[in-house]
């Protein structure tokens, strides 16, 4: 049997482009305010796990190596997890699986991305994640392939681009309550509906930006939790899944490999009814459709009724389920691997009541994060209990 | 803590070059030996498939999405870790101990052929502010960090040589190995010289290949033919950073060899290890590594080889298989294989090359210049150690 893992402390950089901020520095600054928020040392900790995405962000090969001493890895074990986009949520199980097999009781985890070092953009960067015979050639982008699954995500359910509209609306104004964020802004439909195309129907206010950041957290086992803290928030369920990279195989309209993960992570942590039994979401929004995706992924709605949901106020802050109280990754920002990881702490503050003028207004006990990734392709998902 | 054995291996043998094959055809057939030897269904029976791999080396960003189809995980639990094939094993001993899985798969590979310029990516992998700009070859290191070995622990340059001259005899024993040469000493130093005091022939040479790991719980294993046991693993890592980090002593070896001593209960390495798989990326490497590992006192490595009580029908055979002088280096994959060798060697089918009498192993491996990243595990062929 798994031990019990809990959350005892989380920080967070602001998220913005951060040229005069080495990635070393935004993952101490990120490890330092996890630390404190536990009341823990360096020396108290066992053991690093480390999530970061693609070196070419960076520009710097074997990057977790490079970044092992910020996040606090040194003379310690640290192991770096990567699944693409899912990787920050992903974080949450890496350190899960280090306290729960019994071989630590503490293990700090550490998120960190710095895309604005990649010129003239980070999307160059992307450009090289396309299979080097088949893919490659053609000259696709991420905004394109998004592009495609967009369409026919609202093809198969007849979707009105509005209805998808109304989460970028959403998401950037819970962000203005968000101290870190980096695209807080009050907006209308009408505004994302009238930005510019960028490729049909991915329109310039449908996506998160590029970011600069980090995020970190404490986990730890039941004895050292009950010892520091008085309220741990336990992480009861860890879920992943990756499905084949042929992508052009797949229907696009719903992503199964979500679905998967998540039942893993329900499964632990004994969730049979995910629409009743979970009281709020931070799924994964790097474009706007994604998150109603994700919403039907984790089995919180029926497929095609998450845009009925977001249009009926169900995931406003103040909704029966809201969904990125935080302002997720389309208001905080995108610094991939630490928006991840924003989102478990977005959990942690959540469930103990510490998220300010972002926190829920109804009693919280179960919340569940997710994260998505590599070509259309990889599901990551943590449930956190109070 | 939940015992984990090993109960298939698969290797496809290394080579200089592999131009009829792409990566996903070795790492293919990596997987179909080691679930055969496991005789495991990968898409009903196992439930975590970890991947060992950088990036650079692979020429493509998020190297996770090229990871399930060949490996048999497509909508299975699939990860990558950015470590050393021995981390990803460590990973995988968490994840069967966490509840995660019974059977878990580890991968790493190398198709370095197909990198145009390895070492260009080695200098991608300096600190971009601090040591990039300096233009220097990540090798250097290695160059600097002999010195400081020779001079801290009074050993000489032939007594490094001789590592060379085992290694690549043992190799020529070791079918999946390419590099099996008869050398004398001479030959070693009178090779090119390359970095100050590393000869061309210190180093090891970049190779392809692939292998994967099969593990499983003491449940599943029980049930297995020849399971070799995991008693214990440790990984660990000094600092980035080239000013603040020990030249001479290995600490992060040290370090991860006490957490996996510890975990296997052994005090007395030496006398409880009988055969020792260890990196030997380049010659020096080897004897500083048994120092670190406490195999031997710091300084007394050169004298027990030289002794010949690494020799394979030695005390203490180091590197049976060729190591990485004798089989070549094959980036992350270099630990995997030196379990693979391990797991050939407890279950006797080592060949020519077998040990005799070998019933617990001792692994380690390096992540190579500029790191210092270690990891080492303890294999036997009982379970042992820990609660």
């Amino acid at each position: 049997m798994p031990r019990r893992v809990a959350m005892i402390g989380a920080g967070m950089t602001k998220f913005m482009r951060r040229a005069n901020d080495t990635p070393k520095e935004m993952a101490f600054e990120a490890s330092k305010m996890a630390l404190d928020a536990a009341g823990l040392e360096l020396k108290d900790i066992e053991s690093v796990a480390l999530g970061t995405a693609p070196d070419a962000f960076d520009g710097v090969h074997m990057k977790g190596e490079y970044l092992s001493d910020g996040a606090g890895s040194f003379l310690k074990p640290y192991t770096r997890s990567f699944v693409g986009g899912g990787t920050g949520v992903f974080t949450g199980a890496h350190g899960w699986w280090h306290i729960a097999s019994g071989m630590f009781d503490t293990c700090l985890v550490v998120g960190e991305e710095k895309m604005s070092s990649a010129h003239p953009h980070p999307q160059g960067a992307f450009l090289t994640i396309f299979d080097n015979l088949i893919e490659r050639n053609l000259g696709p982008n991420l905004v394109w392939i998004f592009a495609l699954e967009m369409n026919r995500y609202m093809t198969k359910h007849n979707i009105k681009k509005e209805d998808i509209a109304r989460v970028s609306v959403k998401n950037k104004g819970n962000a203005l309550d968000h101290p870190c964020a980096q695209l807080g802004m009050k907006i209308t439909v009408d505004d994302v509906l009238n930005s510019e195309t960028l490729a049909w129907p991915v329109q310039r206010l449908d996506i998160s930006p590029t970011s600069d950041g980090a995020a970190a957290f404490v986990l730890a086992s039941e004895e050292v939790a009950k010892r520091v803290t008085d309220d741990p928030i336990w992480i009861e369920g860890v879920g992943w899944n990756v499905d084949t990279t042929i992508w052009t195989n797949r229907d696009l309209y719903y992503p199964k490999y979500v679905e998967y993960a998540a039942r893993m992570a329900y499964k632990m942590a004994g969730i049979h009814n995910p629409p009743k039994d979970i009281d709020f979401a931070e799924p994964y929004d790097p474009f706007d459709y994604k998150e109603l995706h994700h919403m039907e992924g984790l089995q919180l709605c029926r497929k095609g009724e998450a845009p009925i949901l977001t249009r009926e106020g169900v995931t406003a802050r103040d909704g029966d389920l809201p969904t990125c109280p935080s302002g997720g990754a389309l208001g905080v920002g995108n610094p991939i691997a630490a928006t991840g990881v924003m989102k478990l702490c977005e959990l942690y503050w959540q469930l103990r009541g510490e998220a300010g003028k972002r926190q829920i207004p109804k009693d919280l006990r179960t919340g569940v994060a997710q994260a998505w990734g590599d070509l259309m392709q990889v599901g990551t998902v943590v449930v956190m209990r109070r | 803590m939940e015992k984990v054995a090993i109960i298939g291996v698969g290797f496809t043998g290394a080579r200089p070059d592999s131009p009829e094959l792409s990566y996903k055809e070795l790492m293919y057939e990596a997987a179909v030996k080691a679930y055969e030897d496991s005789n495991v269904d990968p898409r009903k029976e196992i439930g975590s498939f970890i991947g060992a791999s950088e990036d650079f080396w692979d020429g493509v960003s998020i190297f996770d999405e090229y990871l399930p189809d060949q490996i048999g995980g497509a909508l299975r639990p699939v990860c990558s870790i950015c470590n050393e094939g021995l981390h990803a094993l460590a990973t995988g001993v968490m994840h069967i101990r966490a509840g995660i899985a019974d059977i878990v798969a580890v991968e790493a590979h190398s198709k370095v052929s197909d990198v145009v310029n390895p070492e260009g990516i080695m200098h991608f992998a300096l600190d971009p502010i601090l040591d990039r700009t300096l233009d220097y070859n990540a090798h250097v290191m290695a160059g600097l960090e002999m010195n400081r070995y020779l001079h801290e622990a009074c050993v000489t340059k032939e007594e490094c040589a001789e590592v060379v001259v085992k290694n690549r005899a043992n190799a020529l024993l070791n079918p999946y190995a390419p590099y099996g040469a008869k050398l004398c000493i001479d030959d070693v130093l009178d090779s090119t010289p390359t970095y100050e005091p590393l000869s061309e022939l210190d180093t090891s040479n970049l190779v392809d290949g692939a292998c994967v790991i099969v593990l499983a719980s003491e449940k599943v294993a029980r049930n297995k033919r020849a399971p070799v046991w995991i008693n214990g693993v440790g990984w660990c890592n000094d600092t980035p950073n080239v000013g603040l980090r020990d030249w001479g002593y290995p600490r992060y070896v040290r370090l991860a060899a006490e957490q996996a001593y510890a975990d296997a209960g052994i005090t007395n390495p030496y006398d409880e290890i009988d055969i020792a798989e260890v990196d030997d990326s380049y010659s020096y490497k080897e004897l500083q590594h048994l120092e670190a590992l406490r195999l031997v006192d710091t300084g007394e490595a050169a004298g027990f080889l030289c002794e010949g009580a690494f020799d394979i029908n030695g005390e203490l055979p180091v590197n049976a298989s060729g190591g990485s002088l004798g089989m070549g280096n094959l980036l992350d994959t270099n630990g995997l294989v030196k379990t693979f060798e391990a797991v050939e060697q407890l279950r006797g089918m080592a060949g020519q090359r077998q040990v005799k009498e070998a019933e617990s192993a001792l692994v380690q491996s390096w992540r190579g210049v500029p790191t210092t990243s270690g990891a080492v595990m303890i294999l036997g062929n009982e379970p042992s150690g820990g609660d």
